[in-house]
């Protein structure tokens, strides 16, 4: 990493922790959820970015993380902390399960399932057999967490310092786990899997740990979410979730670690502002915004900003 | 018994439905490769107008062909103005602007004629006329599925313009060669889809009811559809439209519930895909490395 590069990290963190001071309560909530979609657009990145694969249903993964924070928190009394762990390890195992049957299924093939996937989240979350936990279509309520240790802070705030802290961890190990031996790998199968097998690199292992993997951090980012949000209910997981997650990651820049945080600006504040130039038809203005990213910004935003400032430094 | 007879019939009429959208959606893939998330949009738009014709005081079929030419207008424009920059681009971005179109279309519809639900007429008579099992809007829409596969079917056979695009869909560069126009074979294309999907819209509407959002479970199906033909046969997908309609009839009446119907589609996508990605009548796709 560049000297320079660091030095916009740190002045971006130090911005991030003086933020809820400034604005209000309200505010901060928005911020706190661009940090949980920046998660869940990290964990899409990796899949479709990354190895190529693309999901149209990610928000049945953010569902479950969501559901299992909820559950946890309402049915068993687990603290908020402890059940983000558990929602992520949960949408491992079913990322990793869903990615087994992915294998075989390449480009609009696999859009086509994951967008099933996506359609069916909400019909099988009120599912009358499930509902002693779910709370069939009513969803759950959950209680706000107030801060810990007597700490000066309202619980909105409190939980934007939690949810920054996890957003921290969770983009240091991507960075990680993409900048080495397995990125360099998810980045091969995706743009010649038949080399990459030749080489030696165990495409069906890499492919389904992508899904796992992916599927965790937006586990992770539901959880948060829920938390966040206070409520889970079928309905706020339709598949327009995963469709915005998808639009995010596009808007936001593919395979591209900042992109993630771009894209869940984009999908936290766009749809405002579409909403204010037509209280009719947002979905059709935030629509429009998508074909226009598409045509002049292919590469997306952190795609613009790379070419800018490799621009500026090649006088 | 009897029971089980009436699920199949009233799955065979919905399987028409399937089938018609089904085939709308083989008609782009084998076009372009591409498979249209919008294509249930672009049938709901379509059947809003024909609601707004017929409630202009127009009557039924005056107001049923025009829409199908609308749609068929619309789905032209769109491929010239809309898909036509992005034919070449990657997968993903193909798929970032059907969902748009998705979305646009929903909203708009939602804004123009707002989202309460409206009820379509049916052009058949109210009481079954073909015994109890069927009720006379159900045979009406299986026959008008056949009627539109067999204009179809005789469309692309005899027709020089059929076989020009057929041509244009499996060799591009040669057809040019030609003298195929394949740019506008491809919009002609789209358009027919999109006419096939306004009738598919006409013919469910009656049955769900009229409302913005009333193709996301009807698309589900007809994407299964598809698929259990083989995504790049027009009669495969007919048949698996039909198929689809009575499992899933079947099963949601007596196995799972109606609950569960659409994960009815989400099983038999992924089922097919896994055992059979070329489905049951298409053809094994081969690669050269």
């Amino acid at each position: 990493m560049s000297r320079k590069l660091v030095g916009v990290i740190i002045l971006l963190i130090a911005v991030a922790c003086v933020l809820p001071f400034i604005v209000g309560n309200y505010r901060t909530f928005q911020f706190t959820l661009v940090m949980v979609y920046a998660i869940a657009l990290l964990g899409l990145n990796i899949l479709t970015g990354y190895n190529g694969q693309i999901s149209l249903g990610h928000g049945a993964f953010y569902a479950l993380g969501a559901y299992c924070a909820a559950i946890l928190m309402d049915r068993f009394g687990v603290p908020y902390w402890a059940t983000i762990p558990v929602a992520g390890a949960v949408c491992l195992v079913a990322g990793f399960l869903f990615g087994l049957p992915a294998l075989r299924l390449e480009g609009l093939y696999l859009a086509l399932a994951t967008f099933a996937l996506g359609v069916a989240m909400p019909q099988l979350l009120k599912y009358h057999l499930l509902e002693k936990w779910t709370g069939g279509v009513q969803g759950i309520v959950i209680m706000k967490p107030a801060p810990p240790f007597g700490l000066p802070l309202n619980p909105d705030q409190w939980l934007y310092f939690f949810t920054l802290a996890i957003t921290l961890v969770m983009f240091i190990l991507g960075w990680n786990l993409l900048r080495g031996r397995v990125g360099r790998a998810l980045v091969a199968i995706r743009d010649q899997h038949i080399a990459a097998q030749a080489m030696g690199i165990h495409s069906a292992l890499y492919k389904s740990l992508a899904f796992g993997v992916s599927a965790m951090y937006t586990g992770i980012a539901g959880a948060l979410g829920a938390v966040a949000v206070q409520f889970v209910a079928p309905d706020s997981f339709n598949i327009f979730l995963s469709i915005v997650f998808l639009v995010g990651i596009v808007v936001g820049g593919l395979a591209s670690i900042s992109g993630a945080l771009y894209g869940a600006l984009f999908i936290q504040f766009v749809p405002n502002i579409a909403d204010e130039i037509s209280k009719a038809a947002p979905w059709a203005i935030f629509g429009v915004f998508m074909i226009g990213f598409v045509y002049l910004m292919p590469t997306g935003v952190a795609g613009a900003v790379r070419l800018l400032t490799a621009r500026r430094k090649a006088p | 018994m009897d029971a089980l007879l009436h699920q199949v019939l009233a799955g065979l009429a919905t399987g028409g439905i399937y089938a018609s959208l089904a085939l709308a959606l083989v008609m782009i893939y084998q076009a372009t490769h591409l498979v249209n998330f919008a294509q249930g949009e672009l049938a709901m738009f379509t059947t809003y107008i024909a609601w707004s014709l017929i409630n202009a005081g127009m009557p039924y079929w005056p107001a049923f062909f025009l829409t199908v030419a609308f749609a068929f207008v619309l789905g032209v424009i769109i491929e010239r103005v809309i898909i036509r920059p992005v034919e070449q681009a990657p997968v993903l971005a193909v798929v970032v602007v059907f969902i748009a179109l998705l979305l646009i279309l929903n909203s708009v519809t939602g804004w123009i004629y707002t989202y309460t639900i409206k009820t379509f007429p049916s052009p058949f008579p109210a009481q079954p006329v073909f015994g109890k099992y069927l009720s006379s809007h159900e045979f009406g829409a299986i026959a008008v599925t056949l009627v539109v596969l067999a204009l179809l079917y005789a469309f692309f056979r005899f027709t020089p313009l059929g076989l020009a695009m057929r041509a244009a869909a499996q060799n591009p560069e040669s057809s040019r060669l030609v003298g195929i126009r394949v740019g506008w074979m491809l919009a002609l294309g789209w358009g027919l889809a999109a006419a096939v999907g306004a009738v598919a819209g006409m013919m469910v509407a009656p049955i769900v009811y009229l409302d913005p959002n009333m193709m996301g479970g009807v698309l589900l199906y007809a994407f299964a559809a598809a698929l259990v033909g083989g995504i790049d046969n027009p009669g495969g997908a007919v048949i698996g439209g039909f198929l689809v309609g009575v499992l899933e009839n079947v099963l949601g009446a007596f196995v799972i519930g109606n609950e569960l119907k659409l994960s009815v589609a989400l099983v038999i996508i992924i089922g097919v895909l896994l055992v059979k990605p070329s489905g049951f009548f298409g053809r094994v796709q081969v690669t050269r490395v």
